[in-house]
Order: structure tokens, then C-alpha cells, then sequence
């Protein structure tokens, strides 16, 4: 059979539902400094990140299932989004710099170190690169959801979405 | 014989809710549930809860237990543990087994939050140990941080499935593989992009065919389903795991409502038969309410919403509420219990509580 593609089938968003969310930053912004990248595709009930912004760059609004929308110009890709978002689906990247700068959500024991090497994966999982750990944050406000940063080559900068849990099984 | 004003039935998000608002309302309120501990299953969801911020969204499930908890007692609810109900007799009397003696409570309101449980699935194999329920996983991992096993398979790719796949992972293990009967996944979007990050793989149209081990789960066969759902020869693989978790869909628990003589209705996106009740969550039996997953298959969010309705509802029939209040109070709720209805994963159940409604109305 065939694989479709789209959230519904692989369980991550296809290239095309990515580009459908409102407010997703285009190349241009990124290349100007960290910006947030939500990968909410689906109308549910849930709107945290909308307070989470101190620079109401999000909106929900009414109804609550509207997607959010970000306004890549008042985002200043603080961050404080990525942990405040229940889906974990909320990540800053970077394109200023000459490597590409990547912020996840990270839900897992035990957490990478500043400086560690780390393998880098895409949506699917799937290692694609490795990448260096820039910061590892873990603020009281985050309630235990760490928000890691990689730097890794330009080309992934849409591409890696996590890293590969250090101490897990191995997976094929 | 002991008594009470409002006697609610099973103290999770729904029963912990009504509790709270009940008893701030003035009531006099009994709380029992047959578990050690209150919370039903609010203290086992470690994930931070979806909905809106102002009814807090974003904070992990058992914060909100905990919270909850500490208004009940400030506000001097009775809480009766390890109090097994198991009937509803005449005049609104109850009888519950507590510390291995009967009881009786007699209550001028009674509040049936009993909750739901999991469904099972049949298949060969089905009844070795390391088959279990994804909620039973998740009370393991989560409460009594007991691993059951190290490499999972997961059965159904709702809400819960997806979330508990996530959370074994939190816990250690690892998990092989998720399987879904139908076409689609049947949860959130971002849930199953969480294990998928993970490395976690999804099969739609995938079932199990057998479960392999003589003592205990030592692999599992499954196969993939054509459009009608057959099994396409062939097409079987074997996976190495030691751990079958079903999160194959809940039934509400209406054994009490039954009892009691409530009237039913039959909606199977709610899980099948319901209590019929009204928009104050009274059933068809006055003075008796329903609230959370028996009143029809939900989540924790909207549970607490009809708590706190059923909490209102029953305090304001006690006299403890003028109309205008308790309507403004009311409406309030609806407002949230209805933007918790909406969307593409909440107009199904939008529709199907509006059905239950009609029944009531049909009635009358």
C-alpha cells in the first residue's frame, strides 16, 4: 500500500499542511534571527501560547479552535511559546547566523549538556544530522518541559525538529 | 442512618468538580470513591492539558487534581475512601462497603460521576499477561512507577493511546510500534507528532493478528486491513515486544444509573448507552444527576465543566442558589463546555450531546 502523506496518515504535518499554517515564517525571516515556527495544523480547543507571548505575536481569538496566527514581525523568538504549548508544537529557528539554530521542546530524562554532540532527527524521527547543543533551558515557568537549542547545518534548518533520545533503544 | 445533601458518587475530574462548586454554593457534601486515593484518573496525566488558558490549559493534569483536592478540603467537603458504592435505593439512599462493612448514606441530591472504563479486543493471544489495558500502563507508570514492560506494542491511535505511547517512553521503555484498525489516526495531530519525533512508527489500516508466547507476551503478529477492513494476506510482520497496550475506546460505567432506574439512550460516539439528562445534568429521576465520561465518552476538560454544571444544578435545587445566579453561573459553564465542542474532534460529540439533550426533551 501506498503511504499517504498529511498529519492524519504519518502523524506529522506534510510540507504542504506546514505552509498552510497561518502566520508561518517565510525564508526571509528566518535568515533575519530567531523566529517561532508552529506546527499546529489541526482546529483544536487550546490556546496557551497566545498568553505565552509577551509581544502578542500569537492570536487564537474565538472560537478557540481557530489555528494560531503569528506575526513573524512582532516575534522576537523569545521562546517562551515552546513550553507553554500542551502539543509540544511550537519551535524558534534561526537562519541569522551561519549555522542554523534550532528550538525544541524536550520531554525526556536524561537531558543533552551544553556542547554535546548530539544526533538530530526530522519529523518522522529519522536521524538526519548531527548537531551541537547550544542551550539547554529549564526554567521554573516551564514546569519540566526543557527547551533545547541545536545548531546544525543550514540545509536542516527545516528539517530538524528534535533529537534522538540520548540512553534510548535503538531504533531501525 | 447517615446522611447528606448532596452524596456524589466517584471523586474524579467530574465528582471533584461538583464537589468543589456544590459546596461552595453552602452545601453539605459527601465525596466516596472505592479508591484509596481521590483523583480518579487526574493524577496519572502527567501532560500538560489542552483548552483554554483561563481554565487552565496548559498545566499537567495532576496539578489540576491537586488543586482541586485542596478546595475540597478547604471547604470542608466529607470524603469517604475506599468507599465502594454499589446500589441506589429508594428515597436516595445509598449502600457502599467501607473497610469491609455495608453502609448506608441517605442524600437529598445524588451525583453519579463514576467514570468509564477501558474497552478489550479480542484476538489469539489476547489473555496472556502482558496484554493490558493503556490506561492500566499508565496507572502503572505514572502512579505506582512500575515499568510493565519494555517493548510496547500500542493498539489505537486515539488520544490516549498516543499520549500513554508518549508517556512509556517518558518512563523508559521503548515503544515498537503504534497500530490503528482505521485509515486515519483517530487523535490529535501534535499527540502523534510527539512519538513520531521520537522515532515511534504509526501503521494505519493495521491490526493485530495474534499475540505470540506461551507464559507471558513474547511478540506479536500484526497485518494490514483492506477498505472493508479484511485482512490482506501477506501482508503479516512480526514485532519483538514483551507489552500489548489496548487503548481500543472507553464504555461509560452506568451500572449505578442503571440501578437507579434512570432512563437510556443509545449513542455510539458517546460510547453507547447513556443516562439521559437534562441541561442541569438531572436524569430522568429527580434529585439524581450524571456527570463526566457516564454521561458519554469524553475528556478530563469537559468533565470538570460538567461537574461544576451538575454542582450548580443541584446546590441551586437545595435552595442554596437564587435562579438568576445559578443561570448566570450556568451559562457561564455552557459557554466553555461548548468551545470544548467545537472543532473537527469536538462537533461529532457537539451533536451527539445535543441528541441526548432531545431525548430528554422528547420525554417530557
Amino acid at each position: 500500500m501506498t503511504q499517504k502523506i498529511g498529519v492524519k496518515y504519518q502523524g506529522f504535518p506534510s510540507d504542504e499542511e506546514l505552509a498552510k499554517i497561518p502566520g508561518v515564517p517565510d525564508a526571509e525571516r528566518i535568515k533575519k534571527g530567531p523566529v517561532a515556527f508552529i506546527e499546529c495544523a489541526q482546529e483544536i480547543p487550546c490556546n496557551p501560547c497566545e498568553e505565552a507571548c509577551p509581544y502578542g505575536a500569537i492570536q487564537v481569538g474565538k472560537p478557540i479552535t481557530n489555528l494560531p496566527k503569528l506575526d513573524p514581525k512582532k516575534c522576537v523568538g523569545c521562546g517562551n511559546c515552546i513550553a507553554a504549548c500542551p502539543g509540544l508544537a511550537i519551535f524558534v529557528v534561526n537562519g541569522a547566523r551561519d549555522k542554523a539554530e534550532i528550538s525544541f521542546p524536550y520531554e525526556y530524562y536524561p537531558l543533552p549538556k551544553r556542547g554535546d554532540i548530539v544526533d538530530c532527527v526530522d519529523r518522522s524521527g529519522k536521524v538526519v544530522t548531527t548537531g551541537k547543543v547550544l542551550r539547554v533551558v529549564r526554567a521554573p515557568n516551564y514546569d519540566h518541559t526543557a527547551v533545547i537549542t541545536v545548531k546544525v547545518d543550514q540545509e536542516y534548518i527545516d528539517i530538524v525538529r528534535s533529537i534522538k533520545r540520548l540512553g534510548g533503544p535503538e531504533h531501525e | 442512618m447517615k446522611t447528606t445533601e448532596i452524596a456524589i458518587i466517584g471523586a474524579g475530574p467530574a465528582g471533584l468538580s461538583c464537589a468543589v462548586e456544590a459546596a461552595k454554593a453552602g452545601a453539605k457534601v459527601t465525596l466516596l470513591d472505592e479508591n484509596l486515593k481521590p483523583g480518579g484518573q487526574l493524577f496519572k496525566q502527567i501532560h500538560k492539558f489542552f483548552g483554554s488558558r483561563e481554565h487552565q490549559a496548559g498545566t499537567r493534569g495532576f496539578r489540576i487534581g491537586e488543586q482541586l483536592l485542596k478546595e475540597t478540603e478547604e471547604l470542608g467537603v466529607e470524603v469517604l475512601l475506599n468507599a465502594a458504592v454499589y446500589g441506589i435505593y429508594e428515597n436516595k439512599t445509598l449502600a457502599y462497603v467501607k473497610d469491609g462493612k455495608d453502609h448506608a448514606l441517605r442524600a437529598e441530591r445524588i451525583v453519579i460521576a463514576a467514570g468509564a472504563s477501558e474497552n478489550a479486543l479480542a484476538f489469539p493471544g489476547c489473555t496472556l499477561p502482558g496484554v493490558m489495558g493503556a490506561g492500566a500502563a499508565q496507572t502503572m507508570i505514572n502512579v505506582h512507577r512500575v515499568l510493565p514492560g519494555k517493548k510496547i506494542l500500542m493498539v489505537g491511535s486515539g488520544n490516549v493511546g498516543l499520549i500513554v505511547s508518549y508517556q512509556l517512553m517518558q518512563a523508559g521503555a521503548e515503544v515498537k510500534a503504534l497500530i490503528e484498525a482505521a485509515p486515519q489516526i483517530g487523535g490529535y495531530g501534535v499527540h502523534a507528532a510527539k512519538i513520531r519525533r521520537a522515532g515511534v512508527p504509526i501503521y494505519v489500516s493495521t491490526t493485530i493478528k495474534e499475540a505470540l508466547g506461551t507464559e507471558a507476551v513474547e511478540g506479536v503478529v500484526i497485518h494490514s486491513l483492506d477498505e472493508k477492513w479484511q485482512p490482506i494476506p501477506g501482508t503479516e510482520r512480526t514485532l519483538d515486544v514483551d507489552t500489548i497496550c489496548l487503548a481500543v475506546g472507553l464504555s461509560p460505567l452506568t451500572e449505578l444509573a442503571w440501578m437507579a432506574g434512570c432512563e437510556f439512550t443509545f449513542i455510539p460516539p458517546l460510547g453507547g448507552h447513556v443516562p439521559i439528562h437534562d441541561e442541569n445534568m438531572e436524569t430522568t429521576l429527580p434529585g439524581i444527576y450524571v456527570a463526566g465520561d457516564i454521561t458519554g465518552v469524553e475528556e478530563a476538560s469537559s468533565a470538570m465543566e460538567e461537574g461544576r454544571l451538575a454542582g450548580v444544578a443541584s446546590a441551586e435545587s437545595l435552595g442554596y442558589y437564587d435562579e438568576d445566579t445559578a443561570k448566570r453561573l450556568k451559562d457561564e459553564i455552557w459557554q466553555r463546555l461548548n468551545s470544548l465542542r467545537t472543532g473537527p474532534f469536538g462537533e461529532g460529540r457537539f451533536k451527539a450531546k445535543i441528541k441526548q439533550l432531545q431525548a430528554r426533551r422528547q420525554l417530557a
